[in-house]
């Protein structure tokens, strides 16, 4: 038994044109029983900036919570909204402070830059070792099957409804070949004068 | 350090309400060299004097202004070896940050904490104020920035100030020199003139060292750079 596969879900998010997107589902269970179809896992860190924090429960309520501590000092000390890459630093450096006895949550953050609403992408393991790739980050107990989905499906300069498309249909194919993902989804696609967020009409099972 | 011995304050109030300490280290600020710092459109300088008791001086070796992060530069007026020490625990901020946010320092962070450092010194068991007061300059997201740290841990925002011997005199001569739409040449050449008010002897480029702040960013000009400079004035 893994402790990054207990509790089960999975994140991933995607680049699109003058937008991004990312996608989680809302099961929450205790390995097989499942207790919980709207658990959150995608917290709102900023107007255009959204963090997803698939692994053990536990660690993503305190994961967040202590970002968002650091985020509102940082915030409030440089009076001014935090670019996505920062944030991404910021995280990093806040699991690798607990390297002997890490978080167990692999973060995947999506955003746009506050100033040139530049799509902004990124994932890191549990000690935050970061990846900031051009089109798609995954993480979850189904990883594999979304790396697959995303692979097939992506492409570059999607709009925002295209992208929509896409995410749902990867995050819905790969978690239904996951026995402890799945039971709803929600799509959050962040432009740069609106948020819209979807939940997917899902098997619930 | 002496603070384990002493838990309390070495500065403390008196009647009047002042920390007298704090007002005896701006006194050896004042009695310190001259240093003299303008913000441009496009860019900020440091200058100072660099006085030395003796010709046998090596005037080259050992630097007043110095770069913090490759955007941010410092001079100081008052006691070099608490300037050295701020200098060494500004860039270590300035580093504490990059590992953290992978971003440099933004000038006005720095500043805040300096400031904060110098503080405590005031508040703290068994230490004395620092006798400097700095001049911070920088550049970050496309403007530039000048602040001036006092011994006090209060910091201010100058578009051109003077600090140190006849500061008094080098401010009032900036307030009639400076306007909004000063070119770096420019500022560079009213920084000089400043100094030289209250210079005594002949400016040279071994006894007057000069930094600036622009895009491209923080950087001390060479002897040879002074000297171009000091030939304009002459």
């Amino acid at each position: 038994m893994s402790i990054l596969s207990y509790n089960g879900g999975c994140v991933l998010a995607m680049k699109g044109k003058g937008c991004v997107a990312i996608a989680s589902d809302r099961r929450f269970g205790v390995q097989t029983s499942t207790l919980a179809m709207d658990f959150q896992r995608i917290f709102e860190m900023g107007p255009h900036l959204y963090i997803g924090l698939p692994g053990l429960a536990t660690d993503t309520l305190t994961v967040h919570e202590r970002l968002r501590f650091r985020l509102n000092l940082y915030e409030l000390r440089e009076s001014r909204k935090i670019k996505p890459q920062t944030f991404s630093a910021m995280v990093s450096n806040l699991l690798y402070e607990r390297r002997f006895g890490p978080y167990f949550v692999e973060p995947v953050i999506a955003g746009l830059d506050p100033v040139t609403w530049e799509p902004f992408i990124s994932a890191m393991d549990l000690i935050g070792c970061p990846n900031m790739p051009e089109d798609f980050v995954v993480a979850g107990t189904c990883a594999e099957q979304l790396f697959g989905m995303c692979e097939a499906l992506w492409e570059p300069n999607l709009e925002p409804d295209d992208l929509f498309e896409t995410i749902s249909q990867a995050l819905m194919n790969a978690f239904d070949r996951d026995a402890i993902s799945g039971w709803g989804g929600v799509v959050h696609i962040i432009e740069k004068d609106k948020v819209t967020t979807r939940m997917l009409k899902t098997r619930m099972d | 350090m002496a603070s384990e011995r002493y838990s309390f304050s070495l500065t403390t109030f008196s009647p009047s309400g002042k920390l007298v300490q704090i007002e005896y280290a701006l006194a050896a600020v004042a009695a310190g060299a001259a240093s003299v710092g303008i913000k441009a459109a496009n860019g900020v300088v440091l200058a100072t004097e660099k006085k030395h008791r003796s010709i046998l001086y090596e005037e080259h070796s050992v630097h007043k202004i110095e770069m913090i992060t490759p955007k941010i530069g410092m001079v100081y007026s008052g006691m070099g070896p608490d300037y050295r020490l701020l200098v060494r625990q500004a860039r270590k901020m300035a580093q504490q940050y990059w590992v953290t946010y992978q971003e440099q320092i933004p000038t006005a962070q720095l500043v805040q904490r300096v400031a904060t450092l110098m503080q405590e010194y005031t508040q703290s068991g068994g230490v004395r104020p620092f006798g400097v007061s700095l001049l911070m300059c920088g550049w970050d997201e496309g403007r530039p920035y000048l602040f001036q740290c006092d011994p006090s841990g209060a910091y201010f925002a100058w578009k051109a100030t003077a600090m140190g011997k006849n500061y008094i005199n080098g401010k009032t001569f900036l307030e009639k020199r400076y306007n909004e739409d000063l070119e770096l040449d420019d500022a560079v050449h009213t920084a000089i003139l400043t100094l030289k008010e209250g210079f005594e002897g002949g400016m040279t480029e071994d006894n007057v060292e000069i930094g600036i702040c622009n895009e491209q960013g923080f950087r001390r000009l060479s002897p040879a750079e002074v000297k171009d400079y000091l030939a304009n004035i002459a």
